[in-house]
């Protein structure tokens, strides 16, 4: 049996009197795109913070392909190739596309010019912006400079997933992608996420579209009371099977309820 | 998956259609000026600019449209132009700083107290000076990114404070421009005139200048340029998106109290003297605030740039001299500068809504 990339064991958080994560375990399998649902304020949200570093957990250990690891800050646990889509997207909406995929990264010039006058090299930038925005199959671009509040709700989307994507060597974390685009937007962008992962990185969705949990998922964790009541296979389950399991209607087999 | 769960892919069949194209899609001329403003804000207050001086050259002549006038506008705006820099930096980051002016009195009064008081030789009572605004800028950038005060509450203390200390360590005595030329010719150093021409400049248009081209390559061309709009234009998404804003913030605030310092240093070479009563403690801040505003740069933070101060203090000055020379009474000055406030932000609005 393979090994998990990204491995949680007994994640803990606690907000003053309340446990949003309670001993939580967490498994991602090379390749996968794991789909992580859960009824409002089961703590799936906490558990991708810790994992993207945005929170640290009171107690329980994080492994990143065998290795324990912990995160301070976002920017720790993308020097370790874990990039996160937030569902805000984490874009400045008055600069432009290629200032947004390198915020924070950015590429300075060779030599004099980039060493001592941190000339940023542009070109570069948006060449590589440019690159990995259709290599994703996303549209062909007029203007990379363009800012990025011109671009409609479904581009933007299409913007941050290329980011996470460049620059996520081993792990991409998305939350809740889909949940303020229409339709067809909401259908490029799990293009996009099958894209990314023909790539062989691996995915977290975070996901309140059962629909689309159960097209592009390998398989589901179904996240209950700050932990982690199973793991499914999408193929063998129906919707409402999840929706049962997550909501307590339901108790899946093997696992004992809390009284 | 059942069948019946694919009802979204029909979508996907049929979406023959391009989806997410980044295409003009013929805006015409009109569509064309609204991008170009919207991403060089710069140009209205340039357009302004120019045309102030071609309706005063038209109607004012040669008297307007020497290279003396013309320099001597650059002489008057010297210390509002330092102090907008400086300003516009903070307003970048959705902040504003009420304490600008007062803090560049304070610094000229360090630098002209610390060499007639402690014999300190002025070479190194002027980096003396430019330490303290760089102190000052720091506990403002302090209170405002950890301590999560407004920055308008920040620095309209300060300025009271500044003021006030101001006064109590200067007993408000003022230092005359005899002595100082007579024993530390260096702090009055960017007054130092000279002639090209008929133009006439000094040492500290020069530096406002440099200033200016200095952070505006700066603000476009690097890492932290770009954080500085980042943070001012969504600072949970810059920082989410890897920028550290605490860093950011302290670093302009501090960049800003040393400015302001410089901006002392220019005031002493402009006047003559040191003065803990000149007037720029008390209406710096607002001058500033309105080159910047009048620049075009938003105060809601992230959008404009360095250069739009620039002409927006230009502006200013331009105003004031024509009229002067036209003879008109002086108030007329206040009132256009008002109206062009107001037309700026009208502007400023229109610009930032994405289309036309």
């Amino acid at each position: 049996m393979t090994s998990p990339v990204l491995e949680a064991r007994g994640l803990v958080k606690r907000y003053g009197k309340v446990t949003a994560l309670d001993h939580c375990d967490f498994d991602l399998m090379p390749g996968e795109i794991l789909a992580v649902i859960g009824d409002n304020g089961a703590g799936k949200s906490t558990l991708i913070k810790a994992l993207s570093g945005a929170i640290q957990p009171n107690a329980g250990e994080i492994f990143l392909e065998g290795k324990p690891v912990s995160f301070d800050s976002p920017n720790d646990a993308r020097g370790e190739g874990i990039e996160t889509v937030y569902q805000t997207l984490a874009m400045s909406p008055a600069l432009s596309i290629a200032d947004n995929m390198f915020m924070g990264r950015e590429l300075r010039m060779p030599g004099f010019m980039g060493q001592y006058f941190r000339k940023l090299d542009r070109k570069r930038m948006e060449e590589f912006s440019r690159q990995k925005l259709s290599e994703l199959g996303l549209m062909t671009i007029q203007n990379i400079n363009q800012p990025v509040e011109t671009l409609s709700g479904g581009q933007r989307q299409g913007v941050a997933v290329a980011r996470a994507a460049a620059f996520g060597s081993r792990v991409v974390i998305l939350d809740e992608p889909t949940a303020a685009l229409g339709v067809k937007e909401s259908r490029r962008v799990l293009d996009l996420i099958q894209e990314v992962r023909a790539r062989g990185i691996p995915i977290i969705l975070i996901s309140h579209n059962m629909p689309h949990v159960f097209e592009v998922a390998d398989r589901v964790h179904i996240h209950r009371l700050g932990k982690r009541l199973c793991v499914i296979d999408p193929k063998e389950h129906t919707m409402s099977d999840a929706v049962a399991y997550m909501t307590g209607a339901a108790v899946p087999e093997g696992v004992a309820e809390p009284a | 998956m059942a069948e019946a769960d694919r009802y979204e892919d029909v979508v996907r069949t049929r979406s023959d259609e391009k989806f997410a194209e980044f295409e003009d899609t013929g805006k015409g001329l009109w569509g064309r000026f609204h991008e170009l403003l919207h991403t060089t804000p710069a140009i209205v207050p340039l357009i302004v600019l120019l045309a102030a001086c071609v309706v005063f050259g038209l109607v004012l002549g040669s008297k307007f449209f020497s290279p003396f006038a013309l320099t001597l506008i650059l002489q008057q705006v010297q210390i509002v132009g330092v102090l907008a820099a400086a300003q516009a930096l903070i307003i970048l980051t959705a902040g504003i700083d009420l304490s600008v002016g007062a803090v560049a009195v304070l610094c000229s009064v360090i630098m002209g107290q610390v060499t007639f008081r402690y014999g300190v030789p002025a070479v190194l009572a002027v980096p003396i000076g430019l330490a303290f605004g760089t102190a000052i800028g720091a506990i403002n950038g302090w209170l405002v990114s950890k301590v999560k005060l407004p920055p308008f509450i920040v620095t309209l203390g300060m300025w009271q404070i500044v003021l006030a200390v101001n006064y109590l360590y200067s007993a408000n005595e003022t230092i005359r421009a005899q002595d100082i030329e007579a024993q530390a010719p260096f702090l009055q150093f960017l007054g130092t005139k000279f002639n090209v021409g008929g133009a006439v400049f000094t040492l500290g248009v020069v530096l406002m200048l440099l200033l200016v081209l200095v952070l505006a390559y700066v603000l476009r061309s690097t890492a932290w340029g770009r954080h500085v709009y980042a943070v001012g234009d969504d600072p949970e998404a810059a920082q989410l998106a890897g920028v550290d804003r605490h860093k950011t913030i302290m670093s302009v605030y501090m960049l800003v109290g040393f400015i302001c310092g410089l901006a002392g240093w220019v005031m002493i070479g402009r006047f003559g003297s040191v003065s803990p009563s000149a007037t720029t403690g008390v209406i710096g801040n607002i001058q500033a605030i309105t080159a910047v505003v009048i620049g075009g740069i938003s105060l809601f933070g992230g959008r404009g740039s360095i250069l739009g101060a620039f002409f927006g203090a230009l502006i200013v000055g331009v105003f004031e001299l024509g009229l002067r020379m036209a003879g008109a009474d002086p108030q007329w000055t206040y009132l256009l500068i008002g109206v062009l406030i107001i037309a700026a932000v009208t502007v400023d609005q229109w610009i930032r809504k994405v289309t036309a």
